[in-house]
Parts: structure tokens; sequence; C-alpha cells
């Protein structure tokens, strides 16, 4: 082949002018591949808020509801329950719930719920996701004489008290989350709707 | 016989049969003082045949949909002519297949296969075991078992302990904001597609290898040797053909392991939950965790590693990072020792000692890994782990400071 009369640098222009939009219309082209991973309209649309008749709950049961295809825990708490939560601030990592992405407004208190007696948090470890189990009784064996009653996760042994709040030195980073809810009436509440109170 | 000949010269004219069959077999020379180390490799490959045979064929009775996956395992399990045999057959071999390529690797660090020249080939050797890892992790959410469900919740909630994007990682990889039907159903996909990409990866690592020749027992240099054999006297003095001498010596490995592995297939498929974990015979139930959960035992020494870092300024990203970073220190290995010989036949005692505890700690880890966490367990891990990486990064020191024997010329007998 003869290279007489080629322009180089034009042909060089011209390769990398084709390079480039190749390269273009390439990223363009993946673009909805990357996005065929994200939720689905279907599933963005799954998170309506539930109702929960928490009227049959007696004092110390835990009662679980799906939203959002978690697990949601209604815990009625004991008297001896509310008055032993303060007594734990000193073992846990936020027992101010300082960390407002955690509760809504109006559950950052010592309870972290709208009414003490009941608890709704999200029953997933805010480590890595499991669930952990629920142990209301007071020092067992396998938690500890200190063990006021809470949550333990199996997966990775981080512990929550009745409150939902972490405690210091376990894996979970942060307080369980406590979805935004709202009370019906006496006995039913709504999870995952507070008519903006929030 | 001429007939024969016509027929491949016909084929060899359009494509290069008989220069492949002559440069990958026939007259591909490989050291000739190979010993049962060297069976591991083409075991590896015998299974990842029968993962792909089993589980295409399992494929066709297996329903990825979240109400029907559980069903339709038992359906194979009680209804599918052989389906129970085709299933352990599959779940057997995913086991089988870690433990060969852990085999295979540790050949690999006794020998020195991954020193110069070949780092490539090591280098291969770890993308097709992340691969592995990948293929199966998607693979255990397919029965939709308790174990299956929380197993995936725990590691792909590893991706949304990333700082800043975590959160939507977790959300594009799950494609909902719980492992759901679209989880199940995607990773279906890519549980069939991986094994492809594997083979294909398992090509190229075979193409390296014979490119830069196979490493032995003696770490000698068999192209550097003297030239010469009965074949040909251009071929190394201390090589000989692959086939039919080692491809009939794996033959004999094959029906060895297989002797093993229909073993664990028929009287063993659950190996006491460790290869098959009981909770995952209940169907998967998100609303509740099981009292224990635990990885397969292929996982487990990463995962201890995983739970032994504790949680830095309220992430558990730091425990992620350690994790992956135990697998990735691998592909440095090769720069990593400085010993002057490759062997561990050549090397000092204190580089055999290293070695050997690293076995331990990485058969402790494994153990830990399984079982619930206990501060004494916690600390265990913390020190092994603490082990696992020294052993890699402590080793451009102690391979330069031990004391190596005298390397021979030519392989040993």
């Amino acid at each position: 082949m003869s290279a007489d009369g080629v322009d180089l640098k034009k042909r060089r222009s011209l390769t990398l002018a084709t390079s480039a939009v190749g390269a273009v219309g390439t990223g363009f082209v993946i673009y909805p591949f990357l996005a065929a991973w994200g939720p689905s309209e279907k599933a963005k649309a799954a998170g309506a808020p539930v109702e929960a008749d928490i009227g049959k709950l007696e004092p110390g049961q835990l009662m679980r509801v799906k939203w959002r295809g978690k697990p949601v825990w209604v815990v009625h708490r004991t008297e001896q329950n509310l008055q032993d939560l303060p007594t734990l601030d000193g073992v846990l990592l936020d027992p101010a719930s300082d960390d407002t992405g955690q509760q809504p407004e109006y559950c950052k208190n010592t309870n972290r719920s709208i009414k003490g007696k009941y608890l709704v948090a999200v029953g997933i470890c805010t480590h890595l996701g499991c669930s952990p189990t629920y142990r209301p009784e007071v020092a067992p064996e396998d938690l500890g004489p200190e063990w006021k009653g809470g949550f333990f996760c199996p997966c990775h042994g981080s512990r929550f008290d009745l409150a939902g709040r972490v405690y210091s030195s376990v894996p979970a980073p942060k307080n369980l989350e406590i979805p935004p809810y709202q009370y019906l009436s006496e006995t039913k509440i709504l999870v995952g709707a507070d008519g903006g109170a929030a | 016989m001429s007939m024969m000949k016509n027929v491949v010269g016909w084929f060899d004219d359009r494509y290069p049969l008989t220069k492949v069959w002559n440069e990958h077999l026939a007259e591909y020379y490989a050291p000739k003082n190979f010993n049962t180390w060297y069976l591991m490799g083409s075991l590896a490959l015998l299974v990842l045949v029968i993962q792909i045979l089993t589980g295409v064929w399992l494929a066709m009775s297996y329903k990825p949909d979240a109400e029907l996956a559980f069903g339709s395992v038992e359906y194979i399990m009680r209804d599918v002519e052989w389906g129970w045999l085709i299933r352990y057959l599959h779940s057997t071999g995913s086991s089988a297949f870690f433990v060969l390529i852990y085999l295979h690797m540790f050949r690999g660090l006794m020998y020195g296969s991954y020193r110069k020249p070949r780092e490539l080939l090591w280098i291969i050797g770890v993308i097709i075991y992340l691969a592995m890892m990948a293929t199966a992790f998607f693979g255990y959410l397919l029965p939709w078992g308790q174990m299956s469900f929380w197993g995936a919740q725990v590691i792909v909630n590893l991706f949304s302990a990333v700082p800043v994007i975590g959160p939507d990682l977790g959300v594009w990889v799950r494609g909902d904001y719980v492992i759901s039907d679209a989880t199940l159903n995607r990773f279906f996909a890519l549980h069939f597609l991986l094994p492809f990409v594997l083979a294909a990866l398992v090509f190229i690592h075979i193409i390296a290898l014979h490119k830069v020749g196979s490493n032995n027992p003696d770490g000698v240099e068999i192209k550097k040797g003297p030239k010469g054999n009965r074949w040909s006297d251009s071929a190394p003095a201390d090589g000989i053909p692959f086939h039919p001498y080692y491809s009939v010596k794996d033959i004999a490995g094959v029906a060895g392991f297989l002797f093993l592995f229909a073993a664990v297939v028929f009287f063993a498929p659950e190996m006491g939950g460790y290869f098959i974990e009981h909770p995952n015979f209940e169907p998967a139930n998100p609303l509740k965790t099981p009292e224990h959960i635990a990885p397969v035992w292929y996982f487990t020494p990463f995962y201890a590693i995983l739970r032994a870092v504790p949680s830095v300024a309220g992430s558990a990203f730091p425990g992620v990072v350690a994790m992956f970073a135990s697998i990735l220190v691998l592909f440095f290995l090769p720069w990593l020792d400085r010993s002057p010989v490759k062997s561990i036949r050549y090397k000092g005692s204190l580089t055999k000692i290293l070695l050997w505890l690293f076995v331990i700690d990485f058969i402790v880890l494994g153990y830990l890994g399984t079982q619930p966490t206990t501060d004494l367990y916690t600390l265990m891990a913390q020190i092994g782990t603490i082990y696992y990486f020294a052993f890699f990064l402590l080793m451009p020191i102690y391979s330069k400071m031990d004391k190596t024997k005298p390397v021979p010329e030519r392989v040993t007998e």
C-alpha cells in the first residue's frame, strides 16, 4: 500500500473522532443496562403504609408487621422496662438518639416512641441487616447479669435495649430505625405514614 | 489409515487441528516430577463440567420466583426422575470445587508457582477464584431457604456499608429495598451466566500456563535446563509429553476423586450441615432471622475476618475492607515473595513454619466463621486476621531473610 498523497493528520483526526463518537455511543447504550438493575416502578410503589391492631398485645409481648418487605416490631413494654431504660444510658452508643436519621422527630425521646408503652421499630439490625431476636428476659446466662431485656442480633452479636438503642462496642453502628407511624385509635396504629407530623 | 489422514488433512487445511493438539497435548512438555498436588487443576476442570451439566439440568425444573423457588427445589428432590441425584451432584460439586481450588492454590503457594514468569498465570487464577466465589454466592440464594435469604441479606448489605454511595448501591444490587423476587430472578440469571465466563477464564488460564510452561515441586525451570529427550531434540530434557503421560495420570486421579465424591453424594450430601445448611430446609422468611446464621464453609474464613474487625466511627466499612483486602492481597503475592528460590523444598525452616501456621490459621478462621460470636472467639478471630495479613505483608522481609538451600540444576526424581 502506498502512503503517497495521504493526509496523515486528517486521517488521525478522523480516527480520533470516530473513536470518540463510538465511546459516547457505548456510554449511552450502557446506561439502560445499568438502570435496569434499579428498583422497578412496581417495587417503588410497594411502600404503602400498613395498619396494625395492637389491642391484643399483652405486656412483654412482641408482634411483627411487614412494611416495605421488612419486619416492623411492636413491643408492649412493661412499667419495669420503662424504668430500666434510663439506667442503661451509660452503656449505650447514642442514648439520647442524637442521630436524627434513625427516628422521626416526635420519637426523639427516652423511650423512642409516641406512647411510652409501645415501641415501634424496624426489626433490621443496623449492621448488616439481620433481624435481631427479642430477648425480654432479665439477666439470661448468655447475655450477662446486666441484661435488662432487649434485642440480640444472632449474626454478629449486636445488642439493643428495649427502645432499640444500640450498645456501645458492638458491630452495629446506629440505633434501630423507628419508622414514621401514627395512632389511628387507642388500639390501632398505621406504620409508614404519620400524617406529616414529622 | 490414509482415509483418516485425508480427513485430518482436510481439517488441518481449514483449522489448526493437529497444531492445537500437538501444542497443548501431545507435544506440550511438562516437568516429569509432578506429584499428587498436580491433579487438582484438572480435577477442578472436571468439577466445572459437572457443575455446568447438572446446573443446566436443574434449570429445566427450577423456578426463579420467590413464590415458587423453594417448592420447585423440593419438586426436583421428590418428583423429578433422578432429580435428587442431579441436585446432590450440584450441591456437593460446589463444595468439591472449593476443596480442589484451595488445594490447587496451596500447591502454588508451596512450590512458588506464582513467581516469575508465572505472575500473570497466578493473577488469572485469582480472578477465576473471585468469579467462582461470585457464582457460588448467586447460586446460594436460589433454593430460597432461610439461610439463602439471610446470607444474601448480609452479603448485599456489605455493599451498603460503603460510605456515601453504599445504600444506593445495595438497592441497585437487589433491585429492591429488600432481598426480593427481583433479587432472586437476577441472581438466577447471573448464576447461569457466570459458569460460562468461568470456562472462558479457565481457557485463558491454560493458554497462559502453556506459554510459560508448568512449574514443578522443585521450582526448577525445565526450559532453562538441558535440551533433548526421547521425543524431541529441542524439548527440555526434564519434560515429558502431557499426552499420554499426564492425561493418563489425570484419569487415575479422576477415578480416585470420583470415588470420594460419590461417597459424599450418596451418603453425606448435607455433610452435617456444612454443605447444605439446616436452616435452608425452611422457606425464606423476611421477618425472622434464624438463631444462628453462617455462610457455607468455603466463605467462612473471610466471614471471620469481616466479623473480627470492629466498626470505626459508626461504620461497618472497615470490616468489609478487611474482608475484600484478604482476597485482593493474593494479587500481589508474586511481588511479595523475595526469596531467591521458588519451592518450599529449598526454602528455610522459617518460611516452612510460617506457611504451615498459615494453613492452620486459615482452617481456624474457617471454623470461627461457622460459630456464633463470643468474646473468646472474637479475640481468636482478631489474632487470626492479624496473622493472615502479616503472613502476606511481612513476606518481603522474612522471605528475603530466611536461609535457603541450594537448588539443583535438574528436577529430582
